[in-house]
């Protein structure tokens, strides 16, 4: 009988049960598509963001708390260890390794720059890799550098070939006060030890490098004579957004208790992947260059901000226009209602069966939303980010939740109305 | 439980107060079981005020309503919901039938809250008022005298002590009415007990007994000698003036 009386009025007043379904689609699929995007984002977000450098540095132990103490740059007159550059692929074997997107050894040096038209003394050579090919260990292959990690740098010519230890690249400034063009010879000097190099590439970079020389890093280490050596190594990380727990970490890993450590090495924050890090590289510390990273985080959460008021709003306006529909249907079914009451409906009968009408159209609304929604994600991800939006398994979840939510808050004005329904007010009408 | 004297229904000093009116003003009633009363009165004057508090849709402000041996005058609503499913069958001018059901499940709604839903003997019912063909219309489908006959059935499913009817013919023509009131006078002969709210005189005095309202007090009493007959004529009449009050025969 339930299921009759179910049935008989799911297919009456179909234009009002259509504006029911259309409702709930509608919050439902700004839900799905805010909460696919918010899900997705972080990821996207943060690989904007990677174009924008390094979070983390990587040093020797030594040159760490020379930087730590007196807040100045390692140039190699004050750096006095180095990281051993065959150390730097085992950056890849971490944990989290699938989130460090690129990563680059750098050694700086000072030199003296003969040309064709003079020498120019003390100029800064950085030796890096700018394109490097990695065979790890696992199998797994990578191709990184200082060429990904600085995407905004323009260049004039081209990046020196990974093994070319006589090929440079030369600041757009440096290359305008020594004369030097594309192709044009040079030479490096230091203590004595001289290189031939080659001008592969002009690079602007509105930074100290336009004033610079940057090699191979082979190159650099044979300038310097110390075979192998890295001055630091910056990494660019995916991160999660820091909390408490992530801030406490950075402070002192060794004050988390057990549960707490677990699930800060499980979770890819900045401190924890710096962590990681040092782990693997013998004699380093990795510091996370926090200007980066919190500008990524605070972005990120804004964003995430913005989504999430996005989602509630539309589903806050979605329980107001059921509320406004629900409580029409039910008042124009008063007589009806007063009725079943009369003829001996309990209370909790008569909104069970209400109830139940709302949640299947509100079903019905959800499942419609969130097909809507998924397609909506999908044109934001390209319109935005260029790419597609996956869909998580928790967002169905979470968007059924809402919309069991809205829908019995929209109920709720509807409900009141019911039980204070007295049948002797709606059946004698003349 | 079940209450073996011979008054189904006692109202004693009843008032129903809405601010400064009185819809009932001091209302003493006795209903017998298997008697057949009609409550007549003009607008206003309290009749549908004294089915709500007989139907269990209302309490009185004052005084006491015994049912079937129980006072329900301070039944909670709970309580008075699960009088109304065991001890009363109502039906209404409007009919109130609900739109989406058929004749058949219109029926089987009220044992749905009674008890179980039985199609047999809905089906039954609906026979018993002449509609057994019509189960599966609509109400849409049917007239106003049949929309009436089904209320009837949907009244008399759960084999109710006591049948309250709200103007039951007010919106039927004469061929409807006479249905309607002949399905009554079955009733009555059954040993049903009647209790029906009308204005038209010649169904009034279809009942054993009229009491007339006004003002929310019974102004007057008639016993009908020959009442539930189903004739054409008026039945024979003994008037009292009660002043306020009705003591039944």
């Amino acid at each position: 009988m339930f299921l009759r009386m179910l049935r008989g009025a799911l297919l009456r007043q179909r234009s009002r049960r259509l504006m029911i379904i259309a409702t709930v689609a509608l919050g439902a699929s700004v839900a799905t598509s805010m909460l696919s995007v918010m899900f997705s984002v972080g990821d996207k977000i943060n690989q904007e963001l990677k174009a924008y450098g390094a979070n983390i540095v990587v040093r020797p132990q030594g040159a760490a708390v020379v930087q730590d103490i007196y807040d100045v740059d390692g140039g190699d007159d004050i750096q006095q260890s180095y990281l051993d550059e065959a150390d730097v692929p085992r950056i890849k074997t971490i944990f989290w390794t699938y989130n460090i997107v690129d990563f680059a050894p750098l050694l700086t040096a000072q030199g003296d720059v003969s040309t064709a038209g003079g020498t120019t003394e003390d100029v800064t050579v950085v030796g890096t890799w700018f394109n490097r090919h990695l065979d790890l260990a696992d199998g797994e292959s990578v191709d990184t550098g200082l060429v990904n990690m600085r995407g905004w740098w323009t260049i004039d010519g081209a990046w020196p070939d990974q093994e070319a230890t006589d090929q440079a690249v030369v600041g757009v400034t440096f290359a305008q006060d020594n004369g030097l063009g594309i192709g044009d010879p040079f030479t490096l000097t230091r203590d004595g030890v001289t290189e031939q190099m080659t001008v592969s590439g002009i690079v602007t970079t509105g930074e100290d490098v336009d004033n610079q020389v940057l090699t191979n890093i082979a190159a650099t280490q044979d300038l310097i004579a110390v075979p192998d050596a890295v001055g630091e190594v910056e990494v660019s990380a995916l991160t999660t957004p820091d909390n408490d727990l992530a801030r406490k970490a950075a402070k002192n890993p060794a004050s988390l208790s057990v549960a707490e450590r677990e699930t800060w090495y499980c979770t890819a924050y900045v401190s924890s992947i710096a962590y990681q890090i040092e782990e693997v590289i013998p004699d380093s510390t990795a510091r996370a260059v926090r200007q980066v990273s919190e500008s990524e985080g605070t972005i990120l959460e804004k964003t995430q901000l913005l989504m999430v008021l996005v989602t509630v709003l539309s589903m806050a306006g979605a329980a107001l226009a059921i509320a406004n529909l629900v409580t029409a249907n039910v008042m124009e079914r008063a007589a009806q209602i007063g009725l079943m009451k009369a003829i001996g409906a309990r209370d909790a009968a008569v909104v069970g069966l209400i109830l139940t009408e709302i949640l299947i159209i509100g079903l019905v609304g959800g499942l419609l939303g969130f097909g809507v929604g998924i397609g909506l994600a999908q044109v934001i991800g390209h319109l935005v980010f260029g790419s597609a939006i996956s869909i998580l398994p928790s967002v169905a979840g979470i968007v059924a939740a809402l919309v069991l939510l809205v829908v019995l808050a929209g109920s709720i004005p509807a409900v009141r109305f019911l039980l204070r329904l007295r049948p002797a007010e709606v059946l004698h009408g003349r | 439980m079940t209450n073996t004297t011979s008054d189904l229904l006692r109202l004693t000093d009843v008032s129903k107060i809405y601010g400064d009116l009185h819809a009932l003003d001091h209302v003493d009633l006795t209903v017998r079981r298997g008697e057949w009363v009609s409550i007549v009165g003009p607008s206003g004057s309290g009749k549908t005020t004294m089915m709500n508090i007989i139907g269990c849709m209302d309490q009185p402000t004052e005084g006491t309503v015994m049912l079937d041996g129980r006072d329900i005058s301070k039944f909670s609503g709970f309580d008075l919901t699960q009088v109304r499913r065991e001890t009363i069958g109502l039906i209404f001018q409007q009919f109130h039938l609900i739109p989406h059901l058929t004749a058949l499940e219109n029926v089987m709604v009220a044992q749905y809250y009674h008890s179980m839903p039985d199609e047999t003997e809905a089906l039954a019912a609906l026979d018993r008022v002449g509609l057994a063909e019509r189960a599966t219309h609509l109400p849409s489908q049917l007239s106003g005298g049949e929309q009436q006959r089904v209320c009837v059935a949907r009244a008399l499913i759960n084999s109710p002590k006591i049948v309250l009817a709200d103007e039951p013919t007010g919106n039927l023509d004469e061929k409807n009415e006479r249905i309607v009131l002949d399905i009554f006078g079955q009733l009555h002969a059954e040993g049903t007990t009647l209790i029906v709210v009308t204005h038209d005189a010649w169904v009034a005095s279809k009942g054993q007994r009229e009491v007339r309202l006004d003002h929310g007090r019974i102004v007057e009493t008639t016993v009908h000698d020959d009442a539930g007959a189903g004739g054409d004529e008026p039945a024979q009449s003994n008037v009292v003036m009660t002043g306020g009050t009705d003591q039944g025969e």
